[in-house]
C-alpha cells in the first residue's frame, strides 16, 4: 500500500463529484435529505445525551464532592435523571424516523428501476434469461438501504456528536478540545479508511481465487446429481480444498493489517484521555480552569468515542453499496433500445380485418447485428402461416422484433395501416403474441389469464382455459381457476403454463396473433387440443405459428422456412 | 434485504452461540479459550485505567496536588493506554485469523458431507443456495468472530469484573449494578417475545409484497407485450407505499427492546451517579471513589450494549452457520456392500411412490424393465416420467415401495447402493445437461477418465461429427458457461456424447428430443440403436412418435399419475 494508493482512495472515499454514483442514487427519492437529515439529529441528541449525562454526572459529583447545600445540586440531579431517558427516546424516534426514510427510498428506487426496465426490457435479455442477475438487482435496490441508515447516518451522527463534544471541552480547555478533534478524526476517518482499504486488497488478491471456487461449487452442489452420475464429485472436492487452502493462508495474512487499524483506533481515544488529563491538570496548575471541572472535561472525551466507534464498520459497507449503486445506475441511463415514434399516428378506430403484410424485416439485439434479416412475408385472415426453421435461427426474435420488445427495422403493416408508426401500447393491441417463454405471476391462474384483456369477464376466461384443456386439471384444484400460481410457477409444469400462456391470446381481441412454439411441453393429444383452439380463435385473424414442429406447421395454410 | 431485516427481528429469539459449531471446526474451540483470557484482560485494564483516571482528578483537584506529583501515575495511564491498544491488535488478529481458518473448516466438512449424502439430499435447498453459503454467505463469519463473539464474552466477563471492582469501594452500587445488568437480558427476551408476536402476524403478508417486486420485474416482457407494463408501475407505488406502512406498524414495536436497553443502560448510570451524589454531599464518601465508580459505571452496560448493534450483523452469519450445521448434522446414509451384475440387470418397481417435495407425483408405479432392451417411458408432460429416472438413479428415495436392480442371481434396492458404485455403471443424461466452459473436450471428458472409445467414436455417435470429420478443429472448439456458442440440440448431443464415452452398462435418457431439431433428434435415435446392438440396458423419456420408434417396450406412465389428465394417452401406431 504506497503513499499515492493511500491519496487516490481517500479521494475517492471524500471527493464526490455530480456524477458519483452514490450521490446520483439520492436523486430516487425526493426529500430523503430532509428526513435522514432529522434522523441524523436525533441520532446525534441520542449520543450527545450520554455525553451529557456523564458531563453532568462529573460536575454533580465533583460540586457534591465540596458538600455544599444539597439544593444547590437539584438543577444537576434532574439534568442526570433527564439525559439518563433522553438517550433511548432519541435513539427510538431516530431509528423510525431512519427506516422511514429507508422505505420511501426503496419505494422510489423500485418505482425507477421498473420504470427502467420497463423502457428495456428483454434487450438485455441476459437478466431475464438468468435468474441471478434479476435476484441481484433486487437485491442492489435493497442494498442501497444499507447505504442511509448503515453509511451516512453513523457518520452523519458521528460528525454531530464529535462537533458537540469537542466545543463542550473548547468552552473548558481549548488544548484539550484539539486533541480530542484529531484523536475523533483518526478513529472516524483513518481507522475506517485502513479497513478499507485492507478489505480491498484482500478482496481484489482473493478474487479470482473465489471467483474459481465458486464455479466450482456451483458444479459440485447446484449439478449435483450430474456431477455424481458422472463421477466427478471427488474431483472437483479436491480442487475446491487447494483453492480453499490458497485463500485461507491469504485471509489469515490480511489478518494482521485488521488488527493494526484497531489497535491504532484504541490508541487515538486513549491517547485523547490522556491529553484531556494532562490538558486540564496543566490548565488546573495553572489557574485556567476551576478544579471541580476537571472531571467534565476528563470524562467527555471517554463518552464521546462511542459515537465513531461504529465507523469502520459503517465504512465497509461503502464500496458494496457503490458497486449497486453502479449496477443500478447502469440500467436506469440505459438508453431505449425500442424507441417509439417522435410522432406516433393515432390507432385507426375501426380496423377492417385484412392481410398482415411483413417486409424487408431486421431483427438486431444489438446495433449492427442481425439476427433475422430481409424477411417479408403475408399472411391473410384464416390462412395461418408457420414460419420453421433449426433451433437457432431466430424464430423467437421475429415475434421480439414484431411485438417491438427488440430493436427491428422494415415495414409491418396490417389491413393497409402502417403499425410501425404507431406507439407501441398501440401496436400491441393489434399484434398479440404469446412467448415462448411466457411468465406466469404469483396470482390467481384467472388473474393471469386475464392479464392479456382487463375487460374479459370470468365467463370468457373459464371458456379459454377450458379450451386450452384445463378445465379437468382446475377442477383437480382446491380452488379451480382461482387457485394461485405457486412463485415462478414452481408449482405449474411446464405444459400447464404454456396452455395458460395460450390461454391468454384466446381472451384477447387482437386482429392478429403470433404464436412462439405453442406446443412445446404438450404431448401429441394435447397438442392437436391446443392448436383446435388457437385455429378456432384464429378463424378471422392473421396467424403466424413460429416453430420447429412437422405437426404445428401441418395445420397452417403456408409455409416459410428461415434459414 | 428487508426480508433479512425482519427476520432477524424474528429470530432473534435464536441462540446467541450455536454449541455445534465448535463441535466441527477446531479453530473455533481454540478461539473460544484465548477469546476469554483476551477479554478478561481487557476488563483489567478497564479497571485499571478508571482507578488511575480517578486518583489524578482527585489529586489535581482536591489535594491541590502540583502536576509533576501526579507524573508517574499519568505514566502508569499511557502504558494502560498502549498495552490496551495491544491487547486490541492480539484479539483482532486472532479472531480475523480464527474467522478464516473456521470458514475453512466449515466450509470443507459441509461440501465433503454434502458429497457423502448424495443428491437426493441436496435436492431440498434452493438452486444455489447451498453454493452460495459455503462461497461467500460464510464469509459473515468474518464479522462473528471478530466482532460478535468477543463482545458476547465481554459482556459476560467485564459487568463482573466491573461489579466485583466496585464491590470493593462500594456494596450499593455493585448491588444497582447487580440489579439492573441482568435486567438487560431479560427485557430484551420479554419484549423479543412480545414483537414476534405481532411481526409473526404481518410476516406473511410483508414476505409477500417483499416479492411482488421481484415477481414483476421477472415478468417484464409478458407484461409488455399485453400492454400492462405501464399500468403496473402505479400498482408498484401503491403495493411499495402500503408496504412501507405495515413495516413501521412492525418495526414500531420492534425498536422497543432496542429503547428499552438504551433507557435501562443510561438510566442505570443516572442512578449510580444520583446516588454517589448524594453521599458524597453528605460525606459518605470520598471523591476519588466516586469518581471511580462513576467511571466504571457505564462500562459495565457497553458491551451488552454493542452486542445488541453486532447481533445485526452476526445474524446473517449465524443463519449461514445454522443452514450448514444442518447440513453436517444430518446423518449419512448406509450402504450394502453389493456388487450387482450391471451387464445383466434390469430394474423392479413394485408399488412405488414417489414424492419429491411433499406433493406425492406417482403412485402404485408397478413394472420392470428388461435387461438389455431399449424401454419408453410415455405420458402428457408433468405426469411424473422425470421423476421416475430420478429414482432408477438413485436421487429419490421411494415413498413407498421398492426400485430395485434385478439380476439373474440376486436383487437389491437401488437407494442401498452407494451412488458412486450405481452411477459408475449407469449412464444419465439429465432434461437440462451441464456444459461447463472450456473446450469441446473438457466438457467430453467431464467424468471420463478412462474412455471407452476413442473422441471422435463419440463425437460420431450424436452426428456431431460427419465419419471422417475435423475431429481436432471440434474439440478444440471453445463453449461458453452453460453452452453458449452451441446449439440447444448440439448441448444434448454433447451430453449424450459424454454418456457414451463412459461406457455404461445401463443408460437413462430423459428427454433426449426435446429441443431438437429433426436431424438431432434422427441422431439421438441412431445411438439408441446402437446402443441396443452393444446389449445395453436403456429407458428413455420421450414425446415424439420419432423416438418410439426405436422402443422395444413402451410404459405409459400417466396411469400411476396422482395429477389427472383427459384420457390415457397412448400414442397412435405405436408397439405398445
Amino acid at each position: 500500500m504506497s503513499a499515492t494508493t493511500d491519496v487516490r482512495e481517500q479521494k475517492l472515499l471524500i471527493e464526490q463529484t455530480p456524477q458519483h454514483p452514490l450521490r446520483r442514487v439520492f436523486a430516487f427519492s425526493r426529500g430523503l435529505r430532509v428526513r435522514l437529515l432529522l434522523a441524523g439529529i436525533l441520532g446525534a441528541l441520542a449520543l450527545l445525551s450520554s455525553v451529557a449525562l456523564m458531563a453532568t454526572s462529573a460536575y454533580l459529583i465533583s460540586m457534591a464532592a465540596l458538600q455544599p447545600p444539597i439544593l444547590t445540586l437539584q438543577v444537576a440531579f434532574v439534568g442526570v435523571r433527564a439525559f439518563g431517558i433522553g438517550r433511548g427516546v432519541f435513539r427510538y424516534a431516530e431509528r423510525l424516523v431512519g427506516h422511514d426514510a429507508a422505505l420511501r427510498t426503496l419505494a422510489g428506487t423500485r418505482l425507477a428501476v421498473y420504470e427502467a426496465l420497463a423502457r428495456i426490457s428483454p434487450s438485455r435479455s441476459a437478466i431475464w434469461r438468468r435468474g441471478d442477475l434479476l435476484n441481484r438487482l433486487v437485491n442492489d435496490v435493497d442494498q442501497l438501504m444499507n447505504l442511509y441508515l448503515r453509511v451516512w447516518l453513523p457518520y452523519l451522527i458521528g460528525l454531530l456528536v464529535s462537533l458537540g463534544s469537542v466545543a463542550l471541552v473548547w468552552y473548558f480547555v481549548p488544548t484539550a478540545a484539539i486533541a480530542l478533534a484529531v484523536s475523533l478524526a483518526f478513529g472516524g476517518i483513518i481507522v475506517p479508511l485502513l479497513t478499507l482499504l485492507n478489505t480491498r486488497r484482500t478482496t481484489q488478491e482473493t478474487a479470482p481465487d473465489l471467483a474459481a471456487m465458486s464455479s466450482e461449487t456451483v458444479a459440485l452442489v447446484d449439478h449435483a446429481a450430474e456431477m455424481t452420475a458422472l463421477g466427478q464429485a471427488d474431483t472437483i472436492l479436491a480442487r475446491i480444498g487447494a483453492l480453499d487452502s490458497k485463500l485461507t493462508a491469504q485471509r489469515r495474512r490480511a489478518a494482521k493489517w485488521n488488527g493494526i487499524a484497531i489497535a491504532l483506533g484504541a490508541l487515538a481515544q486513549g491517547a485523547a484521555v490522556v491529553a484531556a488529563i494532562v490538558a486540564g491538570a496543566a490548565a488546573v496548575t495553572a489557574g485556567e480552569l476551576e478544579p471541580h471541572l476537571l472531571a467534565v472535561v476528563v470524562l467527555v472525551p471517554l463518552a464521546a468515542y462511542e459515537a465513531v466507534q461504529v465507523l469502520p464498520n459503517a465504512a465497509l459497507a461503502i464500496p458494496e453499496a457503490r458497486r449497486s449503486a453502479e449496477r443500478i445506475l447502469e440500467i436506469v441511463d440505459a438508453p431505449n433500445p425500442t424507441p417509439d415514434p417522435i410522432h406516433p399516428s393515432a390507432l385507426p378506430a375501426h380496423l377492417q380485418p385484412g392481410p398482415f403484410r411483413v417486409s424487408d424485416f431486421d431483427v438486431s439485439w444489438r446495433p449492427g447485428r442481425s439476427v433475422i434479416s430481409d424477411v417479408s412475408f403475408e399472411v391473410a385472415p384464416g390462412q395461418p402461416l408457420a414460419l420453421l426453421g433449426r433451433s437457432g435461427a431466430g424464430k423467437s426474435s421475429i415475434l421480439a422484433g414484431l411485438t417491438r420488445l427488440a430493436p427491428a427495422s422494415g415495414s409491418v403493416s396490417y389491413a393497409g395501416a402502417d403499425l410501425t408508426r404507431l406507439d407501441a401500447d398501440d401496436l400491441r393491441s393489434v399484434i398479440g403474441a404469446v412467448p415462448q417463454d411466457s411468465y406466469l405471476f404469483d396470482t390467481t391462474i384467472a388473474e393471469n389469464v386475464r392479464l392479456a384483456n382487463r375487460e374479459a369477464d370470468e365467463e370468457r376466461v373459464r371458456a379459454a382455459l377450458a379450451a386450452v384443456g384445463l378445465n379437468d386439471w382446475l377442477e383437480s384444484l382446491p380452488d379451480g381457476e382461482n387457485t394461485t400460481v405457486g412463485r415462478l410457477g414452481a408449482q405449474v409444469s411446464g405444459g400447464q403454463k404454456q396452455r395458460i400462456a395460450l390461454a391468454r391470446i384466446l381472451v384477447g381481441d387482437q386482429p392478429v396473433v403470433v404464436v412462439d412454439e405453442p406446443t412445446e411441453y404438450l404431448d401429441a393429444s394435447s397438442a392437436e387440443q391446443v392448436l383446435d383452439a388457437l385455429f378456432e380463435h384464429c378463424r378471422d385473424r392473421c396467424l403466424v405459428v413460429i416453430t420447429h414442429q412437422e405437426r404445428d406447421a401441418a395445420r397452417c395454410s403456408h409455409r416459410m422456412v428461415l434459414s | 434485504m428487508w426480508h433479512t431485516y425482519l427476520l432477524n427481528y424474528r429470530s432473534s429469539m435464536a441462540r446467541p452461540f450455536d454449541p455445534r459449531l465448535s463441535r466441527f471446526t477446531s479453530a473455533t474451540r481454540q478461539y473460544l479459550i484465548a477469546a476469554v483470557a483476551t477479554s478478561s484482560v481487557s476488563a483489567v485494564f478497564i479497571v485499571a485505567q478508571a482507578w488511575l483516571l480517578a486518583y489524578i482528578v482527585n489529586a489535581v483537584f482536591l489535594e491541590d496536588s502540583d502536576f509533576s506529583a501526579v507524573w508517574p501515575q499519568v505514566a502508569w495511564l499511557c502504558g494502560v493506554v498502549i498495552a490496551r491498544s495491544i491487547l486490541a491488535f492480539g484479539s483482532e488478529t486472532l479472531a480475523f485469523r480464527a474467522a478464516a481458518k473456521a470458514k475453512s473448516q466449515l466450509r470443507m466438512a459441509a461440501l465433503q458431507h454434502a458429497v457423502a449424502l448424495g443428491p437426493s439430499a441436496l435436492a431440498q435447498y434452493e438452486t444455489g443456495e447451498l453454493s452460495q453459503l459455503v462461497t461467500r454467505g460464510i464469509d459473515a463469519l468474518d464479522t462473528y468472530f471478530a466482532r460478535y463473539l468477543p463482545q458476547l464474552f465481554l459482556a459476560c466477563i467485564i459487568p463482573v469484573v466491573v461489579a466485583g471492582a466496585a464491590l470493593t469501594q462500594d456494596p450499593l452500587t455493585t448491588l444497582i449494578l447487580v440489579l439492573t445488568v441482568p435486567l438487560i437480558p431479560v427485557f430484551m427476551i420479554l419484549v423479543g417475545w412480545y414483537t414476534r408476536r405481532e411481526v409473526d402476524r404481518q410476516w406473511q403478508s410483508l414476505a409477500r409484497l417483499s416479492g411482488y417486486f421481484l415477481d414483476i420485474i421477472a415478468g417484464l416482457p409478458t407484461l409488455k407485450v399485453f400492454r400492462r407494463a405501464k399500468a403496473q408501475a402505479a400498482t408498484l407505488a401503491e403495493v411499495s407505499k402500503e408496504y412501507r406502512k405495515d413495516t413501521l406498524r412492525v418495526l414500531r414495536v420492534s425498536f422497543l427492546s432496542a429503547m428499552v436497553l438504551e433507557l435501562l443502560a443510561s438510566l442505570s448510570v443516572a442512578i449510580v451517579a444520583v446516588s454517589i451524589g448524594v453521599r458524597l454531599v453528605e460525606g459518605n464518601m470520598i471523591f476519588q471513589t466516586a469518581l471511580f465508580l462513576l467511571i466504571l459505571a457505564p462500562e459495565a452496560y457497553l458491551p451488552l450494549r454493542l452486542v445488541g448493534m453486532h447481533y445485526h450483523a452476526a445474524t446473517d452469519a449465524i443463519k449461514a452457520m445454522g443452514v450448514l450445521l444442518d447440513l453436517l448434522d444430518t446423518p449419512l446414509p448406509e450402504y450394502q456392500d453389493v456388487s450387482p451384475d450391471y451387464r445383466s440387470a434390469g430394474y423392479r418397481l413394485a408399488d412405488v411412490s414417489l414424492a419429491p417435495g411433499q406433493q406425492t407425483v406417482v403412485e402404485g408405479v408397478s413394472l420392470t424393465i428388461p435387461s438389455g432392451r431399449v424401454s419408453a417411458l410415455v405420458g402428457p408432460s408433468g405426469c411424473g416420467k422425470s421423476t421416475i429416472i430420478r429414482s432408477l438413479l438413485g436421487f429419490l428415495s421411494p415413498a413407498a415401495g421398492e426400485v430395485e436392480l434385478e439380476w439373474p442371481t440376486g436383487r437389491c434396492a437401488v437407494t442401498e447402493i452407494a451412488p458412486g458404485a450405481l452411477l459408475d455403471h449407469v449412464g444419465w443424461l439429465p432434461q437440462n445437461p451441464t456444459i461447463v466452459a472450456g473446450t469441446v473436450r473438457e466438457n467430453l471428458h467431464l467424468g471420463n477418465a478412462d474412455p471407452a472409445m476413442t473422441n471422435a467414436e463419440a463425437l460420431e455417435r450424436v452426428s456431431l461429427l460427419p465419419p471422417g470429420g475435423d475431429a481436432e478443429g471440434l474439440l478444440n472448439r471453445m463453449v461458453g458457461d452453460g453452452g453458449v456458442g452451441l446449439s440447444l440440440g448440439e448441448q444434448r448431443r454433447l451430453a449424450l456424447a459424454r454418456v457414451l464415452l463412459r461406457d455404461p452398462q445401463i443408460v437413462l435418457l430423459d428427454e433426449p428430443g426435446a429441443s431438437l431439431d429433426p436431424a438431432s433428434e434422427a441422431a439421438v435415435a441412431q445411438a439408441i440403436d446402437w446402443l441396443r446392438e452393444q446389449g445395453r440396458t436403456v429407458v428413455v423419456v420421450a414425446h415424439r412418435p420419432q423416438l418410439l420408434e426405436h422402443a422395444d417396450t413402451v410404459i405409459d406412465v400417466s396411469r400411476f399419475s396422482m395429477a389427472t389428465f383427459d384420457e390415457t394417452t397412448v400414442l397412435p401406431g405405436l408397439p405398445s
